[in-house]
């Protein structure tokens, strides 16, 4: 009737079998970030809800940090690991300071995150990390990473859990995709305008997405926080 | 003991070594059978170490908010064993530092061995000497450090802690879960509290415009609202609470109280009283 392969034994009667209860170290705290690069600038934005499951732990709980002048990081994910990963950061760009006399580029910066990412290669944090910041020649510079480290420098992205609903729309928008118009540079301004439009529709669609928007916009002059309300429900 | 007289008069089977009584060649190799973990189940020989565990002895709900000069919290005093409502007069609220309290849910016995690594840090800044006491956002920290590293080695302390104080003129509130995940906010509650009480407190909060419009006596008010909704509808809660208040003036943790109840009404249901 079934076909058995050796070894394998097949009863008539219900058998017991052990069920292994583990503990799950991972949770996902949900909310949504994205960074855009411009020509002399760069936008990292990130929504402040924490979510477990279909609760709402904190509606303020930062997701970006200000790493220098020049770099900022967004984490979206697990957030005990995000804040751990973020704490890493933090303390090796310190430690590069005092033995360097100079704070770490953000090109720097982006390769030391993959590798740390990936010395945990067989327990990861489980973090989606974007780096926004100008890089040496003073040009808006994105980088996205997965849990594991693999990166890649891009002129914009979106992650967490609306990402899905974003990037398509930064695509059109930010890279001209399928459009006829012709590339052009896009103003500060500009970015910004699509930037909290996005962050307006994914509140909409995405649960774990809303209550507030926090934009960090960082130029020559250096890093400009903005807070906004996104709506709570 | 095998209770299948079928099974009386085999040989007994070489395999299967119910109790342990010699260690068994298995992967994790020369660990002595002492220090091998009998967590929750234990295992026949062969098995890997695991740390997995579940809670035996635990506390249910606890709630913060923060008002105007400061923070309140509500936790009651049982501490369940499973279903049986087993230890009633526990202090599920703990006074750390001067202006710092600390509310556990979750297993007991993980709560009084953090309760022992908070004493030891104090006594080592009292050692130190050096006119600093621990503030509430460095317990915070530091709280939130071992719970992570107890997730990350798998070996979680299986608690939801409530952090409380007053730091530099500002109230603090903050809770740590058994992964380590860190958040704060104006209203905290864990475990039923999460569904039951926190709707109340944010819409307190809201109504009011913000903590700075609460007063004591409504943080009062509002936290006994809760506390009685809980101890109508959590299962594994009891009506005999504590308060405890922080302000600039310090810590006061209140003596046991009660919220009224009604329940006359039952008289009057078919299938309750009629």
């Amino acid at each position: 009737m079934f076909s058995t392969y050796p070894g394998q034994v097949v009863v008539d009667h219900p058998v017991k079998v052990p069920i292994e209860h583990r503990f799950d170290p991972y949770v996902d705290n949900g909310g949504t970030l994205l960074s855009i690069a411009g020509e002399d600038f760069c936008v990292v934005a990130a929504d402040t809800r924490l979510s477990e499951g279909y609760s709402i732990n904190s509606r303020y709980v930062p997701k970006s940090v200000k790493l220098s002048d020049k770099t900022v990081i967004s984490m979206g994910g697990c957030y005990a690991d995000c804040l751990t990963l973020t704490k890493k950061i933090q303390q090796s760009m310190e430690w590069y300071h005092h033995a360097h006399g100079k704070t770490m580029s953000t090109a720097a910066v982006a390769q030391m995150l993959s590798i740390m990412l990936y010395q945990k290669r067989f327990f990861p944090f489980y973090s989606w990390c974007i780096l926004g910041g100008l890089d040496e020649e003073g040009k808006g510079a994105v980088y996205t990473y997965d849990p594991v480290g693999s990166y890649e420098r891009e002129s914009c992205r979106c992650a967490g859990s609306a990402s899905s609903l974003i990037q398509p729309f930064l695509d059109n928008q930010i890279g001209f995709k399928n459009q006829a118009s012709q590339k052009k540079t896009l103003s500060l301004d500009q970015v910004l305008r699509i930037t909290k439009d996005s962050f307006t529709s994914a509140t909409e669609r995405d649960i774990y997405t809303g209550d507030y928007l926090e934009l960090f916009v960082i130029t020559s002059k250096g890093v400009e926080v903005q807070k906004m309300d996104l709506k709570k429900d | 003991m095998d209770h299948f007289p079928t099974n009386w008069g085999n040989p007994r089977s070489e395999d299967v070594d119910s109790y342990n009584t010699y260690p068994v060649a298995s992967n994790s190799g020369t660990v002595p059978h002492s220090v091998r973990e009998i967590a929750g189940f234990g295992h026949a020989g062969g098995h890997p170490t695991s740390h997995t565990q579940q809670p035996v002895v635990t506390g249910t709900s606890v709630l913060g908010i923060k008002y105007k000069g400061g923070v309140m919290m509500a936790a009651d005093n049982l501490a369940s064993y499973g279903s049986l409502a087993r230890f009633r007069d526990v202090e599920r609220l703990h006074q750390v530092a001067d202006f710092t309290v600390l509310g556990a849910s979750g297993d007991m016995s993980d709560y009084q061995y953090v309760k022992h690594l908070l004493d030891s840090q104090m006594i080592k800044e009292y050692n130190a000497d050096d006119g600093h006491t621990l503030a509430t956002p460095n317990i915070y920290e530091y709280l939130w450090r071992v719970m992570y590293n107890r997730r990350s080695k798998m070996n979680p302390l299986w608690n939801t802690f409530v952090l409380g104080g007053v730091h530099k003129g500002e109230g603090f509130l903050g809770a740590i879960d058994l992964k380590g995940t860190p958040y704060q906010s104006p209203s905290i509650a864990t475990g039923f509290g999460s569904h039951l009480a926190q709707p109340i407190l944010r819409k307190e909060i809201e109504n009011r415009g913000g903590e700075e419009n609460i007063t004591e006596e409504d943080a009062t008010q509002i936290l006994k609202k809760c506390m009685k909704v809980l101890f109508y509808r959590d299962a594994r809660s009891m009506n005999k609470f504590q308060l405890a208040t922080i302000s600039a003036e310090g810590v006061k943790i209140s003596e046991p109280m009660s919220v009224e109840t009604e329940w006359a009404f039952a008289e009057k249901i078919r299938g309750y009283g009629a």
